[in-house]
C-alpha cells in the first residue's frame, strides 16, 4: 500500500460524513433537539415566574446552575489545553484527536457561559456587567477570562481548520449542498497552500498553542475564585484554584474519550482513532485520578485535622451525613474504579476506557455539585441547616444543556472534518506507512 | 462658514468631554452611580462639616426576644412595617444562640454594615456600595441578581426576591427609594439599610424605635454619641465599659454593629426561657 493511497483513503473516510447523513444520526439529532426544546420551555417558565421555580432560597442561594457552570467550563479544558500541550510537545499520536478536542472546548465554553445568565435574577440587566463592571469582582474576572478563552479557542480551532476547509472546497464541490459549497469557499480564506501561507499559518498556530495554555489555566482558576474569595467554610481555601484546574482537565480528558468513541463508531474512523489514542488518553486520565485523589486529601484532611466549627459541620455532612452517598459515590465511581480500569491491562482497552470516562464525567459533575451546594448549607448563624432539592425546572434546564452540547457537537461534525486531515497526513509522511500504529502494536494493550 | 463649523466642532468636543468625563467619574465612584436614586444616599452636611459614621449597639442584657411580653420580636416587626419588607425576609432577625453548657441568649442581627464589606467587594456591577457615612446600600435598579454577595456575606443578612415580592398595595405606589428600599423588585437582593434616611430627619431607625426594651442604641461614631431614644451616651465609653464585641470579629469585616454581652437579665429573663414567637406580615399570603 503506497503512501498516496493511504492519504486518499484518509481523505475519503474523513470527508464522507460531510456529504451524507444516515437516518439514525438524524433521529438522534431530533431527539437531542427535543430535549433542548424541553429545556427552553423550562427556562421560559423560570423567566415568567422568576427564580422561585427553583429550590434555591436565601440560605442555599446557588444550586444546579452554578454547578453546571463549573462543570461545563471544566470540560472545556479538554480540548484546547490538551491539544495545545500535545501540539507544543509535538506528540505524534495526537494528530487524529486535536480537532475533536478543540470542538469540545468551544462548545462546552459556550454552553457553560450560559449558566450564570440562566442563574441571574435579572438577565435583562446583563449589560450592567459591561457599563458598570468592576474589576474588583471575581465575576468580572470570570467574564474576562472566559471571553478571552472563548476567543482564543475559536481562533485556535479555526487556524488548523483552514487547510482542511480548503480540502473540502476542492474535493466536495459537487457532493454537497450549495450552502456548504459557499461556506467552504468563504471559510477556507483563499488557502492555496503556498509556502508563504503555510509559514504564516504555522506561526499563528504555534503562537496560539503556547498562548492558550496559560489562558486555560487562568480560566478555571478564576472560576474557583467566585467561591474561594468568600469567607465561607469549605470555600475559604487556597487550594481551590489548582484543584479546579486539575478537575477541569480530568473531566475534559474523559469527555474527549467519550466523544472520540461515539464519532469513531458513527463515522467509521477505526483506522485513525486506534487503541493507541484511547490508551494514551487513558494514561493521562490515570495520572489525573491520582492528582484528584491528592487534592481530595488536601481538601478534607487539612480542615479535618483542625476541626473548626463550620468545617466540622461540612465534613460530617459530606463524609457521613446525607451527602455521603454522593461523596463516596464520587470517590469510588470517579476515582477508584476508573483508576483500576486504567491500571489493569485486561480492562485497559477502548470499551474499558469509555466506561471509565463515563464514570469520571458523572463523578466530576457530582464533585462540582459538592463544591457548590454543601458549603451553602453550612449554617453561618444559629438556624437549622438548609436543604436543597433541585426542581423539575432546574433538572430540565440541565438536561437541555447536556443535549444542547451534544447537538452542537453533532452539527459541527457534519460541517467540519472531525479529524485534522493535513496533520494526520504530515504525521504519515514523517513516519513510514508500515510503521503506522496498529491496534496490536501497543505493549500491554489487548483487544 | 468655516469658523461656524470650527465652533460647533469645539462645542461638540466640549460636550463630549464633559459628559464622557462625568460618566467616567460616575462609574469610578459607586455612590455617584448616575441614577437619581443615588443622590438620596449622599452624605448629609453637618454643622461641623464632618461626615456622620452611623453605628449601632445592641445591649443583649436588655433583649429577651420579646418573649417576656409574649410578642414576636418587635424590632423585626417595626422594620417590616416601616420598610414594607417582603414576605419571608427579616432584615433584622432575632437568633437564639445556645450556650455550650445549656441556656441561651437572643441576638437581634441587622446588616452589620461592615467597613470591609465582603458583599461590596464581590459585586460585579457596583450595585451594592458603601455610602460615605458607612452604610452599605443596594441599588435595586442596578442589581443583576447574581447573588455572589449572598454567597460572600458571612452573616446571611442578604435576601433575594426569588419571585414577585409579596407587598402591601401602598408599597406599589411608593417612589423608588434606595435607602428605604421600596418598592421591592423581583430578581434583586435586599437587606437592612441602617435607616440613614431616618437619621437624617433626626429620627432613629424603625427597629430602635420599635424595641419595647430599649435594647438597641443608634449613634454616630464621628460625634461619639449614641441613643436608645431616651438616654444619650458617649459611644466609645459605652462600648469600652460594657465589654462590647462584634459578631465574627475574627473575619476582619469590621462591623458597625456592636453587642454588649448578656441574656436578657436586665428585663427579667433567665438563660433557660425560650419560645421566640414567629414574626408576621400584616399583608399578603405566605409564600
Amino acid at each position: 500500500m503506497s503512501a498516496t493511497q493511504a492519504q486518499e483513503r484518509l481523505e475519503k473516510t474523513v470527508l464522507a460524513p460531510l456529504t451524507r447523513t444516515g437516518p439514525l444520526y438524524k433521529l438522534v439529532m431530533l431527539a437531542l433537539l427535543g430535549v433542548v426544546g424541553w429545556g427552553l420551555y423550562a427556562y421560559s417558565v423560570q423567566l415568567r415566574r422568576g427564580l422561585v421555580v427553583t429550590d434555591m432560597r436565601d440560605y442555599v442561594s446557588w444550586g444546579l446552575y452554578i454547578s453546571n457552570f463549573v462543570f461545563f467550563i471544566g470540560i472545556s479544558h479538554a480540548g484546547t489545553l490538551i491539544s495545545a500541550i500535545l501540539r507544543v510537545t509535538q506528540a505524534g499520536w495526537r494528530t487524529p484527536i486535536t480537532r475533536m478536542a478543540e470542538f469540545i472546548t468551544v462548545v462546552a465554553l459556550s454552553v457553560g457561559a450560559l449558566f450564570p445568565l440562566i442563574d441571574m435574577g435579572r438577565p435583562d440587566r446583563v449589560y450592567n456587567m459591561i457599563i458598570h463592571g468592576r474589576f474588583q469582582s471575581p465575576l468580572v474576572w470570570d467574564v474576562l477570562a472566559i471571553s478571552t478563552y472563548l476567543t482564543g479557542s475559536i481562533i485556535y480551532l479555526l487556524l488548523p481548520l483552514v487547510e482542511d476547509l480548503a480540502l473540502c472546497r476542492d474535493k466536495l464541490s459537487n457532493q454537497v449542498s450549495p450552502f456548504k459549497r459557499i461556506f467552504y469557499r468563504v471559510a477556507s480564506l483563499g488557502w492555496r497552500g503556498t509556502p508563504k501561507q503555510r509559514r504564516y499559518l504555522l506561526t499563528g498556530m504555534t503562537i496560539m498553542a503556547i498562548l492558550i495554555i496559560p489562558i486555560a489555566v487562568s480560566v478555571h482558576t478564576v472560576v474557583s475564585f467566585i467561591f474561594a474569595m468568600t469567607l465561607r467554610a469549605g470555600w475559604n481555601s487556597t487550594v481551590y484554584g489548582a484543584y479546579f484546574v486539575a478537575g477541569a482537565i480530568f473531566s475534559g480528558i474523559a469527555t474527549i474519550i467519550i466523544v472520540m468513541a461515539i464519532l469513531r463508531k458513527a463515522f467509521h474512523l477505526e483506522e485513525y482513532l486506534t487503541q493507541k489514542q484511547f490508551v494514551y488518553l487513558g494514561y493521562m486520565l490515570g495520572a489525573f485520578v491520582l492528582i484528584m485523589a491528592y487534592f481530595n486529601l488536601l481538601e478534607y484532611l487539612v480542615p479535618g485535622y483542625k476541626m473548626a466549627e463550620g468545617e466540622l459541620f461540612l465534613l460530617r455532612m459530606i463524609l457521613t451525613g446525607d451527602l455521603a452517598p454522593l461523596y463516596w459515590g464520587y470517590i469510588l465511581g470517579g476515582l477508584v474504579v476508573p483508576g483500576l480500569i486504567i491500571l489493569l491491562p485486561w480492562t485497559r482497552n477502548i470499551t474499558g476506557l469509555v466506561v471509565a470516562s463515563i464514570l469520571v464525567d458523572i463523578a466530576m459533575w457530582v464533585e462540582r455539585f459538592l463544591v457548590v451546594v454543601p458549603k451553602l448549607r453550612v449554617p453561618q448563624m444559629p438556624y437549622p441547616a438548609a436543604t436543597y432539592t433541585p426542581t423539575w425546572v432546574e433538572w430540565s434546564i440541565t438536561a437541555g444543556s447536556v443535549a444542547g452540547f451534544a447537538l452542537i457537537i453533532a452539527t459541527f461534525a457534519k460541517l467540519f472534518p472531525v479529524i485534522s486531515v493535513w496533520e494526520v497526513k504530515e504525521h504519515m509522511e514523517a513516519k513510514p506507512v508500515e510503521e503506522a500504529p496498529s491496534p496490536t502494536e501497543l505493549a500491554g494493550a489487548r483487544e | 462658514m468655516g469658523s461656524g463649523l470650527k465652533l460647533s466642532r469645539r462645542d461638540l468636543l466640549k460636550w463630549l468631554g464633559a459628559t464622557g468625563g462625568a460618566a467616567l467619574i460616575a462609574s469610578r465612584l459607586p455612590w455617584l452611580g448616575g441614577t437619581e436614586a443615588r443622590a438620596a444616599a449622599d452624605p448629609e452636611p453637618t454643622k461641623s462639616h464632618r461626615l456622620r459614621r452611623w453605628a449601632m449597639v445592641i445591649n443583649l442584657r436588655r433583649c429577651d426576644g420579646c418573649i417576656g411580653l409574649n410578642l414576636p420580636p418587635q424590632c423585626t416587626q417595626a422594620c417590616i412595617l416601616g420598610h414594607y419588607v417582603p414576605h419571608g425576609m427579616q432584615w433584622i432577625q432575632v437568633f437564639e444562640y445556645k450556650f455550650e453548657m445549656g441556656g441561651s441568649y437572643f441576638m437581634p442581627t441587622p446588616c452589620m454594615q461592615c467597613e470591609n464589606a465582603p458583599c461590596n467587594n464581590v459585586c460585579p456591577v457596583g450595585a451594592t456600595f458603601t455610602t460615605p457615612e458607612g452604610v452599605v446600600l443596594i441599588d435595586q435598579k442596578r442589581c443583576i441578581g447574581c447573588r455572589i454577595c449572598m454567597a460572600a456575606c458571612p452573616y446571611n443578612r442578604r435576601f433575594f426576591n426569588w419571585g414577585d415580592p409579596d407587598l402591601p398595595p401602598e408599597a406599589l405606589f411608593a417612589e423608588y427609594d434606595i435607602e428605604r428600599q421600596v418598592p421591592a423588585i423581583r430578581g434583586t437582593v435586599m437587606k437592612c439599610g441602617f435607616c440613614a434616611h431616618m437619621a437624617r430627619q433626626g429620627m432613629v431607625p424603625f427597629c430602635v424605635a420599635g424595641c419595647p426594651r430599649r435594647a438597641i442604641w443608634y449613634g454616630d461614631l464621628e460625634e461619639d454619641i449614641a441613643t436608645d431614644t431616651k438616654e444619650v451616651v458617649q459611644f466609645s465609653r459605652f462600648l469600652a465599659e460594657n465589654q462590647a464585641f462584634r459578631l465574627k470579629e475574627e473575619l476582619g469585616t469590621k462591623p458597625r454593629v456592636f453587642y454588649l454581652p448578656g441574656y436578657g437579665q436586665d428585663v427579667g429573663r433567665t438563660p433557660y426561657q425560650t419560645g421566640l414567637r414567629p414574626v408576621t406580615w400584616p399583608w399578603g399570603s405566605s409564600q
